[in-house]
């Protein structure tokens, strides 16, 4: 490791200022720190600090989408050898997906993270850690037959409209990957909806077996056809989404963030209450066949446990305010419920619900911390009078 | 009657080298009185150089309230007056003479005097600093009238030393220094006292006060929480507070009638080859306490703690406020992939590191920033460790766009930069947060006044 830190101290002062690759200060520095902690030490305040950062931070994030990563790989090449009625081994599946979803990844990182660069140079900023969970759950919230030219295009109007239009991580409004799946979902409908897009090799409907549907369970559920079992629910052997299928998968990348404490338990507790509270509810009602399906079956399909898990707790766009977090989680969970049932044009309401409670977020936070600040007046005015 | 209080917000840091209860003596000769240590004061000398002092002998004054005045700590003869840039005046350097002549300032019993005596006599002498005001954390001034008066009795930071061992054999002295302060405020005077460690006698004997009891992790020695949680602070309230070892510093005054600042210091930190206590005074160098006493490597010396104090090198002197050297290495080094590393050994309060295993586990923590300065990102990391009804990151931000109405109704006044140092050490975006506190309460203080 030596000599690669000589290397490096080498070539910095060309990135320095006055060096001749100054305009590419933020990359190097990037990659620098990437490889190398920073020599920086403290000049005022505290004498030591905590030895997380935002890499430590954001590849906690990323080690819990690790399984559903990995499970959502499996899951593509299954049903794409299901659909053309071969019989495949475990690793004939998994490397089909693999293939499959290698590009969409590599995709998501380029576009997004040479915008970022690109960004932090010319604002003379550090790049910014938050790209690497974005660029990854970008690929996981997509149908596996997404064009890739379509990737680029959401992740670039994600970055650039989404985040750095209001000056970069940490000052986003809306989840930039829920961003990229919304520009899709509004720009090319066709290619995130119906039972084609979410199996590999399906779209050109080319060698499927007779009687094979692609239907996720949320489109069965919408047409009133049979579900799948709770147990293919929960183990994933439905089609969705790439990383939204199995929710062992995601629980595990969920109790990895609890653990660690990065993921907030306050959001995703509040809202799978609030997603369990909506859907007794509408039982209760029962007014159709939608209506009627069991809660728990509710939470187990789609994408709801993936967004609440991963997405809900974004800490940028979600309520800052400990109290404020449990309001915001439990709408998210009763909105995401309330816009599949009521929603005809489409039979998914997690990405809706979130992007909803995101613009809600700040407003929120504004009355949690407004009644801190009433308590403390009514203290003034009762010290006052005593 | 007595209060019960526990904390639950916090973090106790554990580090290594916690000061032997061994006593040595600090036989150094050079002092210097930093006028930096008293924020807002803009000192106007009253010495020059060559000039003979006495302990108790004015130094220099406030230019912004005449009345308070620094007193040299020793008497001998001021050798330097060291100025920075702008010729802003950072140290008085003061040769001692080792014979600790010193102004008589007259015996007195508090009690019997009034208000306005206590007061000027305070003043005189120098000890008037000692005692400081909530909202800023500035020197209290002396035309108003707290609410009330603060003592905390216990210090809970990192290494922080052992105030049973401190206030030995102090009893009648303090209780002089008690008798004083109660001749300031028409309040309370409150004594907060840990708990969960051994009660200094100095404490049990002592009458006049109000004694709370406290427990839980830092910052509950923290005066800042114990205010809140006993009495905030509203807006336009005042609250003064010292801690025990100044309040002896004001018994010797009206028991001796000198000005004898001289205290119990924690020599303490992971790179000293032997910690212990030493019987020094403000303003004393620690060149020679410290010298052939530490590891090898590159070193940070700091008056203090490391959460609060400063950074003062080799051959620096005792803060004013300050009963602790802490010596830390500096982290002046490269580490390879270290965000990815497992982290046996990482220093941290989060759970993202294999350390975390180890709750009891001591750290040797070194200076490294361990990451670079970003945005907000994480959220609900501060309000682990702020034991106080304040919204962390909203009172900053508020900070940060200078609006002077919502820093205020966010809780500014109840704030000392000293409270948002967990925040600052586990904020994993590295933000500056204890500066721009201070930077908040500056610009309140401007505005206000």
């Amino acid at each position: 490791m030596k000599s690669l830190r000589k290397y490096l101290d080498n070539i910095k002062p060309q990135f320095e200022k006055g060096g001749k690759l100054e305009k590419l200060h933020s990359t190097f520095e990037a990659f620098e720190s990437f490889l190398f902690v920073s020599d920086k030490v403290t000049f005022k305040g505290s004498h030591i600090r905590d030895s997380l950062d935002l890499k430590r931070t954001m590849s906690v994030v990323i080690i819990a989408l690790v399984p559903a990563l990995l499970f959502g790989m499996w899951n593509i090449g299954y049903f794409h050898f299901k659909s053309i009625g071969m019989e495949a081994g475990l690793w004939a599946c998994f490397f089909h997906g693999f293939i499959k979803i290698l590009p969409i990844i590599a995709v998501s990182y380029i576009t997004g993270l040479g915008i970022e660069f690109i960004f932090a140079q010319s604002r003379g900023h550090e790049v910014n850690e938050g790209f690497l969970v974005s660029g990854m759950l970008i690929p996981l919230v997509m149908p596996v037959d997404i064009p890739l030219w379509m990737v680029a295009v959401a992740t670039a109007f994600a970055v650039v409209i989404g985040k750095e239009a209001f000056g970069g991580t940490g000052m986003n409004i809306f989840n930039p990957a829920l961003l990229a799946r919304a520009f899709i979902f509004f720009a090319y409908p066709g290619r995130i909806t119906g039972d084609f897009v979410w199996i590999s090799g399906l779209t050109g409907r080319e060698n499927i077996v007779d009687g094979f549907t692609g239907a996720t369970p949320l489109a069965l559920a919408s047409t009133g056809a049979a579900l799948p079992s709770i147990s293919d629910l929960f183990f994933g052997f439905v089609p969705g989404s790439i990383g939204e299928t199995s929710k062992l998968a995601i629980i595990i990348g969920a109790i990895i963030l609890l653990i660690s404490g990065i993921g907030s338990w306050r959001i995703m507790l509040a809202s799978l209450t609030g997603g369990l509270f909506m859907g007794y509810t509408f039982n209760l009602i029962g007014a159709n066949h939608y209506m009627q399906i069991d809660a728990i079956t509710q939470i187990a399909m789609g994408s709801f446990l993936f967004g609440v898990v991963f997405m809900a707790t974004d800490p940028v766009t979600a309520c800052q305010t400990n109290r404020g977090k449990y309001i915001y989680g439990f709408l998210i969970g009763m909105f995401a419920i309330m816009i599949r049932i009521f929603n005809p044009a489409y039979p998914e309401g997690t990405m809706m619900a979130i992007l909803l409670m995101n613009t809600f977020a700040p407003l929120i936070d504004h009355y949690v911390v407004e009644a801190n600040i009433s308590r403390r007046l009514k203290r003034a005015v009762k010290t006052v009078k005593s | 009657m007595s209060n019960s209080i526990k904390i639950t917000k916090g973090f106790d840091i554990r580090l290594l080298g916690e000061a032997d209860k061994e006593l040595r003596d600090n036989s150094t000769q050079n002092f210097a009185l930093k006028p930096p240590d008293f924020i807002g004061v803009l000192p106007k000398l009253l010495v020059t150089e060559g000039d003979e002092v006495k302990a108790g002998t004015q130094v220099f004054f406030d230019k912004y309230r005449e009345n308070i005045r620094f007193t040299s700590p020793v008497s001998g003869k001021v050798t330097e007056i060291v100025r920075g840039a702008k010729r802003v005046i950072l140290e008085v350097r003061i040769d001692s003479d080792g014979n600790q002549t010193s102004v008589d300032f007259g015996k007195a019993d508090p009690l019997s005097l009034t208000r306005e005596d206590v007061i000027e006599k305070m003043l005189e002498s120098g000890v008037w600093p000692l005692i400081r005001q909530r909202p800023y954390s500035v020197i209290a001034n002396p035309a108003d009238k707290p609410k009330s008066v603060f003592i905390s009795g216990f210090d809970s930071a990192p290494l922080s030393p052992d105030y049973s061992f401190l206030l030995k054999g102090e009893e009648s002295v303090f209780q002089t220094g008690i008798n004083a302060l109660s001749r300031l405020t028409d309040g309370k005077i409150h004594l907060n006292i840990n708990e969960k460690a051994e009660i200094p006698a100095a404490y049990t004997q002592c009458s006049g006060v109000q004694k709370n009891h406290f427990s839980g992790p830092h910052p509950a020695g923290n005066v800042g929480i114990q205010i809140a949680k006993i009495n905030p602070i509203n807006k336009g309230d005042i609250v003064w507070y010292l801690r025990p070892q100044e309040v002896i510093i004001i018994g010797r005054l009206f028991q001796r009638g000198v000005y004898d600042n001289s205290k119990l210091t924690a020599l303490c930190g992971s790179e000293l080859v032997k910690t212990a206590y030493v019987k020094t005074r403000a303003g004393a160098s620690i060149q020679e306490v410290v010298k052939a006493n530490v590891k090898a490597g590159e070193l940070r010396y700091i008056s203090g703690n490391v959460l609060t104090g400063t950074n003062i090198g080799p051959k620096g002197y005792l803060g004013f406020y300050d009963n602790q050297v802490t010596v830390i290495p500096e982290g002046r080094y490269h580490e390879f992939v270290g965000w990815a590393l497992p982290g046996l050994d990482k220093f941290t309060f989060s759970k993202t590191f294999l350390s975390s295993l180890f709750p009891k586990k001591v750290f040797r923590p070194d200076t490294n920033f361990h990451g670079g300065e970003r945005a907000f990102v994480m959220t609900g990391e501060y309000e682990k460790v702020l034991p106080l009804d304040i919204y962390p990151m909203h009172l900053l931000k508020a900070i940060l766009i200078d609006d002077i109405d919502q820093m205020e109704r966010l809780g500014i006044y109840e704030v000392d930069e000293e409270d948002f140092a967990l925040c600052e050490v586990i904020c994993s975006s590295k933000i500056e947060i204890q500066s721009i506190i201070r930077g908040g309460l500056d610009l309140m203080r401007r505005e206000m006044s």
